[in-house]
């Protein structure tokens, strides 16, 4: 009996840590927000956060989406050949990559370079005392080092999932092309045909989502860090964990929400 | 505002993180343009002193009045006001890694508005003239910096926006005897220079004596003998004579598990 009621009290104890830290990092989100909109405005750091997670991010993100693409178009007509249906292959590689592999892939990219990156940056600060100094320097550290970073992640995501996106059905359009012998034109108009500007909004909504979710997550373990180079590593992981599972998880809900009628 | 009146006030500060009470009633008053040391063994509370006079922690009850105003029943926005008349120098310097030496002397400057980037600029190197390091160290990034260099830099830091009030908390730690004396000499010029009121928070007693005017100990939470920091070393205070004269025998038991 004892056993039980240990275990219901420790279920307890973790839903409702759960929770708090729910509510906490929700919290901690809608400030970060509202700095946002707020001045005043640190345009150097925005800037600096847009180099630092758009244009730093475009080799990875560039290279997982062509390889992906090609990969795409290989298996799908292995399978697709199956049911003589290799004409499928431009339209499942476009919708594939513009609804789904584009923008989760490159969250997933992102997350591990950005997130961590951010949150090994902003709990270094944490434990050296530059987050104290910055308070005592009249300057708000939700202003100066979350908002800027949260506004860089929703826009800079986007663009880089427009570059994946193109940069994966460049990758099918090469396997399709170079390998399983399609007409280049014909190939170009299949996959036109299909997709729709839906196709692409959904995606790129996605990723204006995941790259809020990355930064959120990166920033927010990062300025929660304690106890030195162990703290900040646990941050830092913590980061790119929650980050990842956050965006599959949200993929779903938002599909859900898209293509679900 | 009246010499009569302490430019610093605690009355009942108290702080418990969890089941530990850190701060216990701490009662300290700090006189117009003197530096006040504030010394204690590891733990006893002298950061999150500081802190709470900040603003970084919210004490759990008390007062503390600068100015003969109560800070902690103030609006927001008047307590940044009074936070940004004090300057703080950090223990291990805290200066911002992303920016160059410049930026960081120039930073208060800024977020006050209180100067455009070019009179910024000119005042940090200013500043770091004051302390002692060439306007061409204002292009240098931290990292590229000595430990007693970054001390100086983060003491300009701190003094750049001429603060009516400044902490120091253990300005000297990692540092040379030598240094460090030279890191007080700047304390003292500075502070004497623009007639501030100073606390600094040490473990070290010839920086204690080089800096204070006046000292207090803190031990768990308490404040436990006041007096002028001259008399340090022989204030007749069983605590503060075990402490200052390192002896492991005394009223001060450290919390060892055996």
């Amino acid at each position: 009996m004892n056993r039980l009621l240990d275990f219901v009290a420790s279920l307890g104890r973790g839903t409702l840590g759960a929770c708090m830290a729910t509510g906490r990092v929700a919290l901690f989100g809608l400030i970060g927000l509202s700095h946002i909109l707020r001045p005043p405005f640190y345009g150097r750091a925005f800037l600096r956060a847009m180099v630092e997670i758009g244009y730093f991010s475009l080799p990875v993100v560039a290279l997982t989406a062509v390889f992906t693409g090609m990969v795409l178009a290989l298996q799908s007509s292995i399978g697709l050949s199956r049911f003589s249906a290799e004409s499928a292959i431009a339209s499942l590689v476009v919708l594939s990559i513009t609804r789904e592999l584009g923008p989760v892939l490159a969250g997933l990219m992102v997350a591990g370079r950005v997130g961590a990156a951010m949150a090994a940056e902003i709990g270094t600060m944490r434990v050296t005392d530059q987050i104290d100094a910055l308070t005592t320097l009249s300057t708000n550290p939700m202003k100066y080092l979350v908002a800027p970073r949260l506004l860089a992640g929703v826009l800079a995501l986007p663009l880089l999932v427009v570059v994946a996106d193109i940069l994966g059905v460049l990758g099918g359009f090469i396997i399709a092309v170079a390998k399983l012998g399609f007409n280049p034109v014909t190939y170009l108009a299949d996959t036109m045909s299909i997709l729709q500007t839906g196709d692409v909004v959904s995606g790129l909504v996605k990723a204006a989502v995941f790259g809020f979710i990355i930064t959120l997550m990166g920033c927010y373990h990062g300025y929660h860090s304690r106890g030195g180079a162990q703290g900040v590593g646990s941050a830092t992981t913590a980061a790119v964990v929650t980050a990842s599972v956050l965006i599959l998880a949200l993929d779903y809900v938002l599909t859900e929400m898209f293509f679900t009628k | 505002m009246s010499d009569t009146v302490p430019k610093i006030r605690l009355r009942g500060v108290t702080k418990r993180f969890g089941d530990k009470l850190v701060l216990d009633g701490i009662d300290l008053d700090v006189a117009a343009r003197t530096s006040m040391v504030v010394i204690g063994g590891s733990g006893s509370g002298k950061s999150v002193l500081i802190k709470c006079i900040l603003g970084l922690i919210e004490p759990d009850s008390g007062s503390i009045e600068i100015d003969g105003k109560d800070v902690l029943r103030q609006p927001s926005r008047v307590r940044e006001a009074v936070r940004a008349r004090i300057g703080m120098l950090f223990q291990n310097g805290a200066l911002f890694d992303s920016i160059s030496v410049a930026e960081n002397v120039a930073f208060g400057l800024l977020a006050l508005k209180k100067a455009t980037p070019a009179e910024a600029r000119a005042r940090a190197d200013e500043v770091l003239a004051q302390v002692g390091l060439a306007a061409s160290v204002g292009d240098l990034s931290p990292a590229e910096l000595s430990g007693g260099m970054q001390k100086r830099v983060a003491l300009a830091r701190a003094i750049a926006a001429a603060p009516d009030i400044l902490f120091f908390d253990e300005p000297t730690t990692g540092l040379d005897p030598i240094m460090g004396a030279v890191i007080d000499g700047l304390i003292v010029e500075q502070v004497r220079r623009m007639g501030s009121t100073a606390i600094a928070i040490t473990h070290d007693m010839a920086s204690a004596q080089r800096i204070g005017d006046r000292a207090a100990m803190i031990h768990k939470g308490r404040i436990v003998w006041e007096g002028p920091a001259g008399s340090l070393m022989e204030s007749g205070n069983a605590m503060v004579d075990q402490f200052t004269h390192g002896r492991r025998d005394g009223p001060i038991q450290m919390e060892l598990r055996k």
